[in-house]
């Protein structure tokens, strides 16, 4: 599938789901959307019939209230049913609202507090490291996220411990939970921040496909990446486009017709 | 509950410029009236959990009261040192305020569900918990919490609950409440869960099981003479709470009455020492859980009534000590 079809789908179901589980963070999956479809229909290495395969690249999404984004990616890729993926935020599921490991077949890492996911990735690629393994970590955080002091924390260490397998996605959105990020804490110029730590920055346009497969297959010698892609929250529904609303709310009524509507105009 | 407790504290805080609220970039529409028109009085310390518990404790330390807002294990796991060394070390006038406890978060995920805060910070000196147990009691917490100098956490649960205390004028918040007056068997609760007693009590009371109600708001420090003073008037006591068995509410009432000499039996009820895999709402997860109206009275029907000879009006004893 490519990932410009995978990431309308990503989009459209879930629109879906959201809908019928009244569940939230639908401006955040829409944002990520585009990133995690390029990743797995074009960057990451991985075998849906064996999901533990040792010389996979791992994705950890340190943004963990997108992480439905990552579970139609995997459904896509074959690693769980379509039915699974409609347990959603149900009853009994495994599927939680906030990315979790526990019996669903390729996700790494369980998150759902923010600054932690990226930290847990710096590990692996220690680790990675250590074994002298090939395999590429990557991982998605928020810009929000960056206000954690733990990332920063990561960054010193990553860059100490030339983790070169390492590569940070900042969903630079420019939003967070309350408001935008400018009136939170000033990020600043978030590349020449992760530059001054050291890294290897690349700065994208988090909606476009080919820009993003180009960088993120490249890998320094030494240092560990860092790509800054701006993005739009709510990204595929005018309505949903940069108000924080849709952090939270679930879209009913007028605002699921409206926003599928817009959707299926994309469909290819 | 959270509602009764923010409306409360906006009426202090229009009065007291001196209140500060600071949030970890939480508490849409809940905190907008602060946002908005004590804007002065209101800090987004955006996703940065640790920096603001100390920041907290520093504003403290100058004289400002303090209230910390976020949700979940957000104000109290992701900054604990930060708790222990800065606020409750230093005393500081700082009241922690978490919203959505327990289950109150359930389909959000393992990440979102606080189910043992009490136990961290019961482990700590100079802090005081409060888990209160209606919107009156939310009210009553606000109020009291910022009376009161020192270190808080107040516990509050997304449910709105109706006011259960019935003497208001007597209401003492350090007191436990009693919600309804039992024989023989009480169950002691804190925070929302506390409506599945109240409901277990109802269909036991149609078998003619009198369960006794009490709600406890502060659970930190606890008043240990009024409690002992209940107990002697039940043969059996559950506690009930939405958190971890090991280390909560439960324990603290287990140790009260283990160092009293009274002998009542006292039977916790909780959640056990494992994580939960799968999600959903609070009523799925507690039913699982097995905290929930039909489990607590299932506890009791098993445990206590089936050992209580109602004629004699005496537990079996023997029956009752191999529990
Ligand atoms: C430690 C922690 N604090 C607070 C939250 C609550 N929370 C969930 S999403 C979010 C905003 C995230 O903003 P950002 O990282 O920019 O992601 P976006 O949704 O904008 O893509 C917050 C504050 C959390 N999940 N973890």
């Amino acid at each position: 599938m490519s990932s410009q079809k995978l990431a309308w789908n990503i989009r459209r179901k879930a629109l879906e789901i959201i809908h019928n589980t009244r569940s939230s963070h639908i401006a955040s999956v829409f944002s990520v959307a585009d990133i995690v479809a390029v990743l797995y229909a074009d960057i990451l290495k991985f075998n849906n019939k064996n999901p533990k395969w040792e010389k996979r690249d791992r994705l950890i999404l340190s943004k963990g209230h997108a992480g439905l984004a990552v579970y139609i990616a995997l459904c896509e890729s074959g690693f769980f049913s379509e039915k699974v993926l409609n347990s959603y935020c149900k009853n009994g599921s495994y599927l939680q609202g906030h990315i979790s490991n526990k019996n669903v077949p390729g996700v790494e890492v369980s998150s759902g507090s923010l600054g932690h996911g990226i930290c847990i990735a710096s590990g692996m690629a220690l680790a990675a490291k250590m074994d002298n393994k090939k395999h590429r970590i990557f991982t998605i955080t928020g810009d929000g996220e960056c206000d954690e002091g733990s990332v920063w924390e990561t960054a010193l260490f990553a860059n100490h411990y030339e983790l070169n397998n390492l590569t940070v996605i900042v969903d630079h959105n420019k939003m967070q939970s309350l408001d935008f990020c400018e009136n939170t804490l000033k990020l600043g110029n978030l590349c020449k921040k992760w530059e001054a730590f050291g890294w290897k920055v690349f700065e994208v346009n988090g909606h476009d496909h080919a820009e993003l497969k180009k960088i993120l297959k490249k890998q320094d010698k030494k240092k560990p990446t860092c790509i800054i892609a701006h993005t739009i929250k709510g990204k595929g529904v005018s309505f949903m486009e940069n108000n924080i609303l849709w952090h939270y709310r679930d879209p009913q009524d007028e605002y699921y017709l409206k926003a599928k509507e817009e959707l299926e105009k994309e469909k290819l | 509950m959270r509602e009764a407790f923010f409306v409360e504290l906006f009426k202090i805080f229009k009065k007291d410029k001196n209140a500060i609220l600071i949030t970890g970039d939480l508490g849409y529409r809940l905190l907008d009236k602060f946002r908005k028109e004590l804007p002065k009085q209101f800090i987004n310390a955006g996703i940065a959990e640790q920096n603001m518990m100390s920041v907290a404790a520093g504003l403290a330390l100058e004289g400002k009261k303090v209230f910390v807002y976020s949700i979940a294990n957000f104000p109290v796991l992701r900054c604990l040192e930060q708790i222990r060394n800065d606020v409750a070390y230093h005393n500081a006038n700082v009241k922690i305020i978490s919203a959505g406890v327990g289950f109150d978060y359930g389909t959000l995920g393992y990440s979102h569900h606080a189910t043992e805060d009490i136990a961290v910070l019961m482990a700590i000196p100079n802090i005081s918990i409060i888990s209160p147990f209606d919107n009156y009691t939310a009210k009553i917490a606000a109020r009291y919490v910022y009376k009161n100098k020192g270190s808080f956490y107040v516990r509050l649960s997304k449910d709105k609950i109706n006011d259960l205390v019935k003497d208001k004028k007597n209401y003492d918040i350090k007191k436990p409440a009693e919600i309804i007056k039992g024989e023989k068997i009480a169950i002691f609760s804190t925070g929302a869960i506390i409506q599945e007693a109240i409901k277990t009590a109802e269909i036991l009371s149609k078998k003619n099981i009198k369960i006794g109600v009490y709600g406890f708001a502060m659970i930190k420090p606890i008043d240990k003479e009024y409690i002992r003073q209940i107990i002697k008037r039940y043969d059996i006591i559950f506690t009930l709470e939405e958190h971890r068995i090991n280390g909560g509410f439960g324990s603290k009432i287990c140790n009260i009455i283990s160092e009293s000499n009274n002998k009542s039996k006292i039977i916790k009820i909780g959640l056990d020492d494992k994580f939960n895999f799968f999600i959903g709402d609070k009523q799925y997860l507690m039913k699982i859980n097995k905290v929930d109206k039909m489990a607590v009275k299932k506890y009791i029907l098993k445990i206590a009534v089936k050992n209580y000879d109602f004629q004699e009006k005496k537990c079996n004893k023997k029956l009752l000590n191999k529990l």
